[in-house]
Order: C-alpha cells, then sequence, then structure tokens
C-alpha cells in the first residue's frame, strides 16, 4: 500500500491507519491530508491508530506534525485508539505530543469532534468560545 | 536482614574457596603419588560407626547437637547416612563431579535445604562437614602414624574433599535462600498490580510498595491494558501505599500519567501524603500539568464530576 485512504464523512475526515507506517507513507499522507481539508472545507480530522502496532520516533513527530497543520487549517483533530505498547514506546521516546487531542476509541473521538462543531454553532459569529480543554489559543483564531 | 545473611553466606564461601586453592595449590606437588588410591576410603569403611559417634560428639560440643531445631537421633541419622555414601564415593576416587559422586551431593543438598527450612544459619550448615575433620584426621593420624609421607598426603586428600563438601553445602544453602526470594519477588510483583473498577469509566490503581523501574513496567502495562479493554477515560493512581517518593520514582509516575494521556484517558493521583508532598517540592520535580488530590475520596469526587455524575445523600445524616 503506498497510499492511505483519507474517508470523507460530512464536515469530518476518518483516517484509519491500518498498516505500519514508514517514512514515506506518513509524508505521503501529510500531503494528502492537508490538501484534503483544503478542498473540502473539513471542520474536524479523526486519525485512528488503533491497528498501529510500532512506532519510531520519526512516525511519533509525524503524528503531532499532522494534528498540528490540520489545526492550523482550521479543522480539530482527534487521534483515537493509541495501544499500550505504542503509548509507552512514545513515553520513552520523551515524545508526550502535547496539544495532540487524544481519545481512547472512534466513538469517544468522534463525540468530541461533534462536540467542538456544535459548540462552534452554537457561539455564532461573535460569541467567544470555550476554552478547548487546555488547548490554548485555538479558539481565538477563528474568526 | 536477608541482605546481610546473603552477604554473610558470600564471605563464608569466598572463604572456604580460598582455603580450597591453597590446599590444591599444596597438593600439586604430592598429585602424582596419589595416584596410587587413597586410602581414605578404607579407613572411612573400616571405621564408620566409631568416626559417625565422634562426630557427632563433635558436632554437639560446638552446639549444634544440643539445638531444639534438630533432634539427636535425627543428627546421628544424617552423619552414619553421610558416612556410608562418603565411603562409597570415596572408593571411586576423588573428583566430586563424577557420577559415583552424585548420591553424596544430593544427599549433601537434601541436608543444606533441611538446614535453611530449620532456620539454620550458613555458619552452622556449614559446620555440620567441617565438624567431620577433626575425627577424620585424627584417624588418619592413627592409621597412618608410622609413615608420615602418607599421612601428609591423605591429610590433603581429605581436605581437599572436605572442602568441597562444605563448599557443595553452601552452595545448596544459598540457592535455596535465593529461590526463596525469588519466589518472594514474583509473588510481590503479582499482587502488587490490582487495576480496580470504581465505577463506570473509572479505575483506581492502588499502589503499594517501593516503585522501581521494573514494578512501574508491569503496574503501567496492566493499567494501559485495562483502559483499552474497559474504555475507562479516568485513571486513579493511589500512592497511599509508596513508602517514599524520590526522582527517579516521580519520573516513573510522570512517564505513567504521559502514557495514559497518549491513550486518551486522563489520570488523577491520589494519597499524596504531607511529607511525600514536601519531599517532591524540595526535590523540585515539576509535577505541573498532573492532577494530584490528598486522597481516594477526593480523587473519587473529581472523578465523578468530571464524567457529569452527582452523589447525593438520600437520608439526613444522624
Amino acid at each position: 500500500m503506498d497510499r492511505i485512504p483519507i474517508l470523507r464523512m460530512g464536515k469530518f475526515l476518518l483516517v484509519s491507519i491500518q498498516v505500519d507506517m514508514h517514512d514515506q507513507l506518513a509524508m505521503t499522507l501529510q500531503d494528502d491530508l492537508t490538501s484534503m481539508i483544503e478542498r473540502t472545507g473539513a471542520r474536524g480530522v479523526l486519525i485512528d491508530i488503533s491497528a498501529l502496532e510500532m512506532v519510531d520516533s520519526f512516525i511519533g513527530r509525524m503524528i503531532a506534525n499532522i494534528s498540528g497543520m490540520s489545526r492550523i487549517l482550521d479543522a480539530h483533530t482527534v487521534v483515537v485508539g493509541m495501544q499500550p505498547a505504542v503509548a509507552i514506546t512514545l513515553v520513552e521516546l520523551g515524545l508526550s505530543l502535547p496539544g495532540v487531542k487524544m481519545a481512547l476509541n472512534i466513538e469517544k473521538g468522534m463525540a468530541y469532534l461533534r462536540a467542538q462543531r456544535a459548540a462552534e454553532e452554537g457561539d455564532g459569529l461573535n460569541a467567544s468560545h470555550h476554552s478547548d480543554d487546555g488547548e490554548a489559543g485555538y479558539g481565538t483564531r477563528q474568526e | 536482614m536477608l541482605h546481610a545473611l546473603i552477604m554473610r553466606v558470600h564471605t563464608a564461601i569466598q572463604l572456604i574457596q580460598s582455603r580450597v586453592s591453597l590446599a590444591k595449590s599444596s597438593a600439586r606437588v604430592t598429585r602424582e603419588q596419589t595416584c596410587r588410591k587413597s586410602r581414605i576410603a578404607e579407613i572411612l569403611k573400616a571405621h564408620q560407626d566409631d568416626l559417625a559417634a565422634e562426630w557427632v560428639k563433635n558436632l554437639q560440643a560446638t552446639g549444634t547437637g544440643k539445638d531444639s531445631r534438630i533432634s539427636e537421633s535425627q543428627l546421628r541419622e544424617q552423619t552414619k547416612e553421610f558416612l556410608v555414601l562418603l565411603s562409597e564415593a570415596a572408593a571411586a576416587g576423588g573428583d566430586v563431579h563424577s557420577q559415583a559422586w552424585n548420591a553424596t551431593v544430593d544427599f549433601l543438598e537434601d541436608v543444606s535445604r533441611s538446614r535453611v527450612q530449620q532456620g539454620f544459619t550458613s555458619e552452622e550448615t556449614a559446620r555440620f562437614i567441617f565438624s567431620f575433620k577433626q575425627p577424620l584426621f585424627a584417624r588418619l593420624r592413627a592409621e597412618l602414624a608410622k609413615d608420615h609421607e602418607a599421612f601428609a598426603e591423605e591429610t590433603w586428600a581429605a581436605t581437599e574433599l572436605l572442602d568441597k563438601m562444605g563448599l557443595i553445602t553452601i552452595a545448596a544453602f544459598q540457592k535455596t535462600r535465593e529461590d526463596l526470594i525469588n519466589r518472594q519477588q514474583q509473588e510481590m510483583l503479582e499482587l502488587s498490580t490490582p487495576v480496580v473498577k470504581m465505577w463506570d469509566g473509572i479505575l483506581a490503581l492502588p499502589m503499594i510498595g517501593t516503585l522501581d523501574s521494573a514494578r512501574t513496567q508491569i503496574v503501567m502495562e496492566s493499567l494501559l491494558q485495562r483502559i483499552v479493554d474497559t474504555g475507562a477515560e479516568l485513571a486513579i493512581i493511589d500512592i497511599t501505599g509508596v513508602p517514599t517518593v524520590d526522582t527517579l520514582v516521580a519520573q516513573h509516575l510522570l512517564k505513567t500519567v504521559t502514557a495514559i494521556r497518549l491513550m486518551g484517558a486522563d489520570c488523577i493521583i491520589s494519597g499524596v501524603r504531607p511529607q511525600i508532598a514536601q519531599t517532591i517540592v524540595h526535590l523540585g520535580v515539576d509535577l505541573q500539568g498532573v492532577t494530584t488530590k490528598a486522597n481516594l475520596a477526593d480523587a473519587l469526587s473529581l472523578a465523578l464530576k468530571k464524567l457529569g455524575f452527582a452523589v447525593t445523600r438520600t437520608k439526613a445524616a444522624n
């Protein structure tokens, strides 16, 4: 597989990483995802890594990068389903991925994205945003 | 206490080893002549009962015989059995690693093991073998009074033999103790990582005992696995049972918290005692970003609040 599929679901994009990521695959995903957000005007991105069993520091950083890029493109990003072994590896590598929103499973990740979207719509254009669970500076960038 | 004991066993072994090597180097000169059959086996066989009686007397004189942990008849039986085995094995030659010595070595290891279980020290266990030297040497002296050369030779052979026996005894003693420690460690590891479900979506991990790298790893793995299995959003790590928190322990805790966050769950640390709070601040450990609570009740009420639960009292306090 030389490409990771990006699925569109309403205003959200779903990325499910089902294979072990190698560096080129991660770079391609980064390109694809950013252009896809731009093209579709997606407001939320869900990255499912529940099938990912091995990570190195590069892939760890790529996950953080992709998440950061989507955020700059005005899409909430949530990474779901990290395996315990992967979490331990990332911690041992010294990567705590600050600023990346994590969720236990797809259901909880989608609930988070919907809540964020509902908050945005409820607020309208002139109201200030609710605080986004420690993601400082996020809400103020939008209008 | 256990540690001190192991140190003593180590010193005892070193002592015996140095004595054996000393005996070996001195015996090298006469080794060529000892090719002819040693007379030890013969003497052992001929004077078995006398030697056993003297040995027991010697053991009693040094205190082992009067010990309530082992009866005199038991001691007599052991000495007698050992002498029988020894005389058979000695007839086959002086190499204790050969097949002929298997029974003797097994017997000694059994004796050692039973001594450990009865609570004897390494010293007392080694004394069993070493107190046999005196009667054996006395017997050799009586038998070989006229032949000085042979007497010296046989004495060396006997010393070497008994030192080897002593080494086997101590090695078995130490191994039994080490097995015991290993088993206890294993049991401790298994006992100390229960992950408890507190509520729907809330897990708790009461930690007991010192946190080292190996334990943290096991604790972390079992907690993360439970989070995946149950889909719990909140984990409470209770450190009431952790005696001390140093920089290393704090680092282990932070790692666990970070790993839990990476999984998409949240973590509260509870049971921080006043002394531990002081130590953490004095050490300059940065626990920022980690929610800490003084006790488990506070942590649970915060967790319930975060998940949108409310606890109400239905009956007034009396």
